[in-house]
């Protein structure tokens, strides 16, 4: 049974600088890079390569040896360029020089008829699997686990976030495959969200193999841990997954074609970007041609992925694993006379406090990287529970971690989220605490004690 | 601007580390952003862009919230003066002498506060957090019309330290720190917060005959002890002077009392702020008049006495009860933090408040005692609507 589910709370960032629904002609990116850091349970690293190495796209480059069943593999075929370590020879990134065209490892279709350890051990070693996040805690899957359901967000909400239905075309086949698969690997459902407010996009309305259902609402509207808790919420011992479009997609073509063709579709946003819209290119693509003359430019903010969740890379910086956004920004390095007094109907705020006016504009914000305030305790209440659409007290949760409590923050439902969960609590937190840091501190407790 | 930028700059080395006064470093940093919204960025991972309010936008919005009742409070000081010695005042006359009675207890309240707040983030290196700038204002409104500057000091330095720096400062706090201030005068020296002569300044001039300078809320007790219906006693107070305690003009705030609680209207004009920009609860100022108005109700199905035959309306605009539930009651911090229980917690301080008035001789004015006792109940209100969430939490797995 579908279910439609029809939220109010949240916020929606109306941001300057969306992009257009139309491909860019941009020079392709040249390296990419496979960085630890964008999976946050990977323990040990491990690369099994060399620098000077010559790969396929799909030849693993990087496992974990606590979970060494998972491989990840280099999304482009080229050459292992550098191995960048950083303090304690800590594993940064592995940058990849690609070649002019993309060769495979290749393995043949793979047969949905097998059982369902070997399925996912094929995928597991096939580089697309780091595409399975688990819930609780937001980490690579683990192929031995068998959860209770798989969820699949088919629209973002998050500011300026791309059209799925527009990363997805041409993809049909691929995406049903990919259901299809990930059908086969748990004994529950397969849930695939779509946006209740419009009418379902082609791609998903005759999906086999999943239940479709409906979330409207403002943002997180769209974030797959907020759909799980309405569909059927984690509790402790539970699994569930999630994969993202491109992943279902991605794990389809490596079942049908039996490669791992990192090809993906990016958006590029922000109100300093010159040229906005789609690029086509492959997994941690390096940036810099994206983003044109912006690169040069001083004082602006390039982020992978999006304004709420993303992070800050430099010019010359790559897009990590699951990113399929970049977003440039103004850098906000500047004081303001008076600048918690003073009225504006410009400045984004969710509050209403004297002198914030923004919520009479209906227009678009131009927003910068400017916190515009310290970090204070926590002492304005109510707030998060208006942007967390969740039966959940962030407040209650956040002390809880802050506290390192770890019976109240399993009772009061750190299984449920992760960092995206928390972001607009960030944002809208006047105290301007690290709400997505602090949330990740708290599953880190949990998962390693 | 550049100027006061570059003066902040020529002192900044001074304050860092290694600096003659690296000591202070928070004291710069605390009036530089006084002066300046900081130029901090987000960090590089998680969200790359903040709200543009923080929180001293929001304690300003309550700081302004609070100026009609304190600019009504001024102008009422001179008005009962004028009254209480029947002398002719014009609007300014009664202006600038309630100016001159309120201003020394604000400044010394800001100024003694704030040293002490500054005191304790120097040793503790702490930044300056801006919630001072609320509770400076409020030690000042709840406050009688003269009482001796020393005495407003102490209890400050007292409210700041005992109430919340010992805790931990900002948001840390148990109890309202404005209300402690209050009940440290109240019960360290109750002869200047109360009994009939407090509430009206007379300055060098003495009282003309017929005067009484007992509040609306001693004027109701007592007619239950002389068994004149209230209604009557307070609309025959001091009516020879042509100041008598009608429905309207304690609704409207020309009544003695202190500096800022008068007036409800005044109160509602800064609820109406408060509620419009998000800042204070609706649930508890709502919950706070509906649960006053109720016990009203049941106070008059007991009828007792005279006190509690009073119409239930009345108590909603007597004594400090509109000032507390919408200025104290509604601080975060000591409030409840729940949503359900903003609605308990609130709805409990009308109750309890009508309670004290009407039950209690020793303390005629119950607000104060009603909010300090619902901020140390608050936790466990909380405790149990957080336990109710856990609950339906675990449920739900089974289903």
């Amino acid at each position: 049974m579908s279910k439609i589910v029809k939220l109010k709370k949240g916020f929606d960032l109306k941001l300057v600088g969306k992009a257009p629904l139309e491909f860019l002609q941009v020079a392709a990116a040249t390296t990419f890079a496979i960085k630890p850091s964008d999976f946050p349970g990977i323990q040990r690293p491990k690369v099994l390569v060399n620098e000077g190495d010559t790969v396929k796209a799909g030849t693993p480059i990087l496992m974990d040896k606590a979970m060494d069943q998972v491989i990840y593999a280099s999304p482009v075929s080229g050459e292992i360029v550098e191995i960048k370590r950083g303090d304690k020879r800590k594993l940064l990134e592995i940058k990849i020089l690609a070649d002019a065209t993309v060769t495979h490892e290749k393995s043949g279709a793979l047969d949905l008829g097998q059982d369902r350890a070997t399925l996912a051990g094929k995928l597991a070693a096939s580089g697309v699997w780091p595409n399975v996040i688990q819930r609780p805690f937001g980490i690579v899957a683990n192929p031995a686990d068998n959860p209770k359901a798989i969820f699949v967000s088919g629209f973002d909400t998050h500011p300026l976030a791309p059209e799925v239905p527009f990363l997805l075309q041409g993809e049909e086949r691929y995406f049903q495959a990919g259901i299809d698969a990930l059908a086969k690997l748990t004994t529950g459902k397969v849930h695939l969200n779509v946006d209740g407010s419009k009418s379902v996009p082609a791609i998903f309305s005759g999906i086999k193999n999943a239940q479709i259902n409906q979330f409207s609402g403002p943002h997180p509207a769209g974030n797959v841990g907020t759909q799980i808790h309405h569909l059927d919420p984690i509790n402790k011992g539970d699994v569930a997954w999630t994969v993202s479009p491109f992943g279902v997609a991605q794990i389809g073509k490596f079942v049908l074609e039996g490669i791992y063709d990192a090809s993906k579709v990016v958006v590029l946003t922000g109100s300093e970007l010159t040229q906005k819209g789609y690029v086509k290119t492959y997994t941690g693509a390096n940036v810099s041609t994206f983003i044109g003359d912006s690169g040069q430019a001083e004082n602006l903010r390039i982020i992978a992925g999006n304004i709420l969740t993303g992070e800050k890379i430099e010019s010359q910086g790559y897009l990590g694993f699951y990113h399929n956004q970049v977003t440039v920004i103004p850098e906000g390095k500047y004081e303001e006379f008076l600048g918690w007094l003073k009225p504006s109907a410009t400045k984004l705020s969710f509050h209403k406090a004297i002198g914030m006016f923004s919520f009479l504009k209906s227009g678009e914000f131009k927003v910068d990287t400017n916190t515009h305030g310290e970090e204070r305790p926590f002492v304005v209440t109510g707030v998060f529970e208006k942007v967390m659409p969740m039966d959940i007290l962030p407040t209650y949760l956040f002390k809880a971690i802050v506290t390192e409590d770890f019976d109240e923050m399993e009772e009061l439902g750190l299984y449920e989220v992760i960092e995206e969960d928390v972001a607009l609590c960030e944002f809208v937190d006047p105290s301007k605490n690290e709400l997505q840091e602090l949330v990740r501190h708290g599953i880190e407790l949990l998962m390693y004690n | 601007m550049k100027l006061l930028q570059n003066l902040f700059d020529g002192m900044k080395p001074n304050f860092e580390k290694g600096g003659k006064w690296e000591k202070f470093h928070t004291l710069y940093e605390g009036h530089r952003t006084i002066a300046f919204a900081p130029d901090l960025v987000t960090k590089s991972k998680g969200a790359q862009i903040k709200d543009a309010t923080d929180l001293k936008r929001v304690m300003i919005t309550v700081v302004i919230a609070m100026i009609p009742a304190l600019l009504f409070g001024i102008l009422n000081i001179g008005h009962q003066h004028f009254i209480a010695t029947g002398g002719e005042g014009t609007f300014l006359d009664k202006a600038i002498f309630g100016a001159l009675t309120v201003l020394p207890t604000l400044i010394v309240s800001y100024a003694v506060g704030l040293a002490t707040e500054f005191t304790f983030c120097v040793i503790r290196n702490h930044p300056i957090s801006e919630g001072y700038l609320v509770t400076g204002m409020l030690i000042a409104l709840v406050m009688p019309p003269f009482i001796p500057l020393w005495q407003v000091a102490l209890a400050t330095v007292f409210a700041v330290v005992i109430g919340k720096e010992v805790f931990g400062g900002t948001g840390m706090n148990i109890l309202n720190v404005a209300m402690t201030a209050r009940a440290f005068l109240y019960f360290a020296y109750p002869a200047q917060i109360s009994g009939d002569l407090v509430w009206t300044y007379l300055g060098d001039k003495t009282a003309v005959d017929g005067f009484s300078g007992a509040t609306a809320l001693a004027v109701a007790y007592n007619s239950s002890i002389d068994g004149t219906p209230v209604v009557e006693a307070l609309s025959t107070h001091n009516a020879a002077l042509g100041a008598d305690f009608s429905f309207m003009s304690m609704f409207m705030g020309w009544i003695p009392g202190s500096i800022g609680e008068t007036s409800t209207l005044m109160a509602l004009i800064g609820a109406v702020i408060l509620v419009a920009t998000g800042v204070a609860s609706w649930k508890i100022i709502v919950g706070g008049f509906s649960g006053a108005y109720a016990m009203g109700l049941v106070m008059n199905a007991l009828q007792v006495n005279e006190f509690m035959a009073m119409p239930a309306h009345y108590h909603l605009v007597m004594g400090g009860l509109a000032f507390g539930v919408v200025f104290m009651a509604t601080d975060p911090v000591s409030a409840a933090q729940t949503e359900l229980g903003k609605w308990i917690y609130g709805i409990l301080i009308g109750v309890l408040t009508v309670i004290i008035r009407v039950t209690n001789p020793a303390y005629p004015e119950g607000i104060m005692l009603a909010v300090l006792f619902m901020n140390v109940v608050a936790p466990l209100i909380d405790h149990y609507v957080v336990k109710a969430n856990k609950t339906r939490r675990l449920q739900r797995a089974t289903v």
